[in-house]
């Protein structure tokens, strides 16, 4: 037990100053979130642009429903100065900008996009109308309900985020296990750990340990900038993923111990472990939902763990299913790490030669 | 003072290598013991025997009385083995790797904080293993092998790979290894070392140990010649070679080396010429003794 306690904490002092390691298993995948979660919101972004010069109460004070509504169709900036904000109008930056004088309402525009022009200049003057028709104290008679089909996009972050986390998971997890096992027996550590009073299951249950806590710190960085920065939601048994996670991780270090096993170089481990990530992570819809996929291409993603991964973070964290739906994938991929594990203890080797 | 390792007819082959060839000798408690060979001798595979890495295809190996072979769990905690120096975890400072091997051994980290003072490291403790020099990494690598105290030390060619100056700064601690009753087993291909480090040496060719004693007693029993050499002006080659008792006379370098089997009558002849300039004069070695067990040159 000690001994597990004391190769964790090298195991992990080795990990977290590993400059390149950390690269590639968490800022990597951030960077792939900005990425998509970046293009596929700009794509659907049908929000315009506001920028509100000093007080606008007219707008501010829009009663609860259209303050809604007005705030699904407007990005609205806050400004203090006029000029600087028209110049902004001018050359693009934002659509229109907005003042109040008394019951006067300015709105400043161009008509350099005559699309932008006719949307900004329509949704504004059907708010002042619906402000008006609130002020006059009769009840309208015709009424209007905004409703922005294109919002969908935004929610692209919910499929994105899941299935990012599976493939940084499976990255550090496979490459860990690799790595650790093919450089300690390179430099024979693992030889003199054979000298010393440790057992094996003290040297691989280190090894878990230490994956498993990165597996962690990764989630919590991805799901918590998803959360905070793209407006990730998660659902109700979001919380069976941490055990879906921990079962993912024991199967890709399955995979990774069995690519240390059969390579001599570092080098060698490393290539074999990108050639199973990175088509795994693609054919199992890390990048591409795959509900979108062709039906041939989601038949040959069940024979890769990282698909039960996603499919169970998707079904748990953002469709909202109940913490029941993470328990085949759970059994598939905890069955992958026997199979597989058990192929990879055949294959192993203390020794390079 | 008895025997703590006993070795009975050992043989390993490696398809039709036969790396070890039946091989033989023991080893007293306290003592500093080499076995010394060209590359491909079969020190390692011998020495990991004995250590329990390999299994042996004939013969006997006891350690302090018991087998090695299988991994034997009580032996463990009383051998250290030094393998290469880069056997470290990555990414560690020195500390942090003698703590972590003092650890596992169970053992206080102040234990190894005192090794790393034995090994003239204090200065490097918060160093990351990969900035250390060869030398460096050397002594922390025997620091770690050390630190749990065992009986017996093995340290298989200990100063492969370092350059002279650093090789000799390693000898001082290497020969202190053994003065508290610690045994030490070591390899080497460096002549020199094992005649100044170790009590007794095997000589070791093709996977057979072809003499085993005492340094001087391995060079004693030589009818070697003894090499005098002077600076190369003091005399010339004809007159060198004709003295009486010089058996072959040549330049080295700026000097002249003469070859005799009776080294007194040379050296008066060449005080009476005046020709005592830069004398050196170089018994028999134990390059000597490897020349002539096996007829052949010593090639490390
Ligand atoms: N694992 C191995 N497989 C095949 N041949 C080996 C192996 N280990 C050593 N040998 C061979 O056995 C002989 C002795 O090797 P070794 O014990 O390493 O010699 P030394 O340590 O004296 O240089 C060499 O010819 C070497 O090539
Ligand atoms: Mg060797």
């Amino acid at each position: 037990m000690t001994s597990m306690a004391t190769l964790s904490l090298a195991m992990w002092r080795g990990f977290i100053r590993d400059k390149m390691a950390l690269f590639f298993i968490i800022l990597f995948p951030l960077m792939f979130l900005f990425l998509f979660g970046g293009i596929f919101s700009d794509q659907g972004q049908s929000r315009s642009t506001l920028v509100e010069v000093g007080e606008v109460p007219l707008l501010s004070e829009l009663p609860g429903g259209a303050k809604e509504a007005f705030e699904d169709a407007f990005d609205v900036q806050k400004s203090a100065d006029l000029d600087a904000a028209i110049d902004e109008v001018r050359s693009g930056d934002v659509d229109a900008a907005v003042e109040q004088h008394g019951d006067d309402l300015v709105l400043h525009f161009s008509r350099a996009d005559q699309v932008k022009a006719a949307t900004v200049l329509g949704t504004v003057s059907s708010f002042v109308d619906g402000a008006n028709v609130a002020a006059s104290g009769q009840p309208p008679t015709y009424t209007l309900t905004p409703d922005q089909v294109e919002d969908d996009s935004l929610e692209s972050i919910q499929y994105l985020a899941p299935g990012l986390l599976g493939w940084a998971i499976a990255m550090s997890a496979t490459f860990g296990a690799a790595l650790t096992l093919v450089q300690w027996r390179t430099t024979k550590l693992l030889r003199r750990l054979r000298l010393a009073p440790v057992s094996t299951g003290a040297i691989v249950a280190a090894r878990v340990f230490v994956s498993l806590a990165i597996a962690a710190v990764q989630m919590v960085i991805f799901v918590g900038i998803a959360m905070a920065v793209f407006d990730l939601k998660l659902t109700d048994a979001w919380w069976m993923s941490v055990p879906l996670v921990a079962a993912g991780t024991l199967s890709f270090m399955a995979i990774g111990l069995l690519a240390g096993s059969v390579s001599k170089t570092a080098e060698g481990a490393s290539g074999i472990a990108n050639l199973i990530v990175l088509p795994m992570a693609f054919l199992s819809g890390s990048f591409i939902p795959l509900d979108v996929a062709p039906g041939w291409l989601q038949t040959v993603s069940t024979v890769f763990p990282l698909r039960y991964l996603n499919e169970g973070m998707l079904d748990v964290m953002v469709r909202g299913e109940g913490p029941a739906a993470a328990a085949v994938p759970i059994a598939v991929l905890l069955a992958f790490t026997l199979v597989i594990g058990a192929i990879a203890t055949w294959m192993f080797r203390w020794e390079a030669d | 003072m008895g025997a703590v390792i006993q070795v009975q007819d050992l043989k390993k082959t490696y398809g039709s290598v036969h790396a070890v060839d039946g091989v033989s000798f023991e080893v007293n408690q306290g003592e500093l013991f080499g076995i010394l060979g060209p590359n491909g001798a079969g020190k390692t595979t011998t020495l990991e025997i004995i250590e329990g890495l390999r299994e042996a295809d004939g013969g006997t190996v006891e350690l302090l009385g018991e087998r090695p072979w299988p991994r034997n769990s009580r032996l463990l905690p009383r051998i250290g083995v030094q393998l290469q120096a880069s056997a470290f975890f990555e990414r560690l400072t020195a500390r942090e790797q003698i703590h972590t091997f003092a650890s596992l051994y169970g053992v206080p980290a102040r234990r190894g904080d005192e090794m790393l003072e034995q090994v003239a490291l204090t200065d490097k403790v918060d160093t990351r293993t990969e900035k250390l020099s060869g030398g460096q990494m050397q002594r922390l690598s025997i620091a770690c092998t050390l630190v749990h105290d065992p009986e017996i030390v093995f340290l298989d060619e200990p100063t492969a790979a370092l350059d002279p100056q650093a090789r000799r700064n390693l000898w001082d601690l290497l020969g202190t290894l053994n003065d508290s009753g610690r045994t030490v087993i070591l390899t080497t291909h460096y002549m020199d070392e094992a005649e100044v480090l170790c009590d007794r040496v095997a000589i070791m060719d093709h996977g057979k140990i072809l003499d085993l004693d005492t340094p001087t007693a391995l060079t004693r029993g030589l009818d070697a010649a003894t090499h005098i050499s002077v600076t190369a002006d003091s005399l010339d080659l004809e007159v060198a070679s004709a003295l009486a008792g010089v058996e072959d006379a040549a330049y080295d370098g700026d000097s002249l080396v003469l070859s005799t089997r009776r080294p007194a009558p040379v050296l008066a002849a060449l005080a009476e010429r005046d020709a005592l300039d830069g004398l050196q004069v170089r018994g028999a070695t134990l390059e000597d003794v490897f020349l002539t067990l096996t007829g052949r040159e010593y090639r490390a």
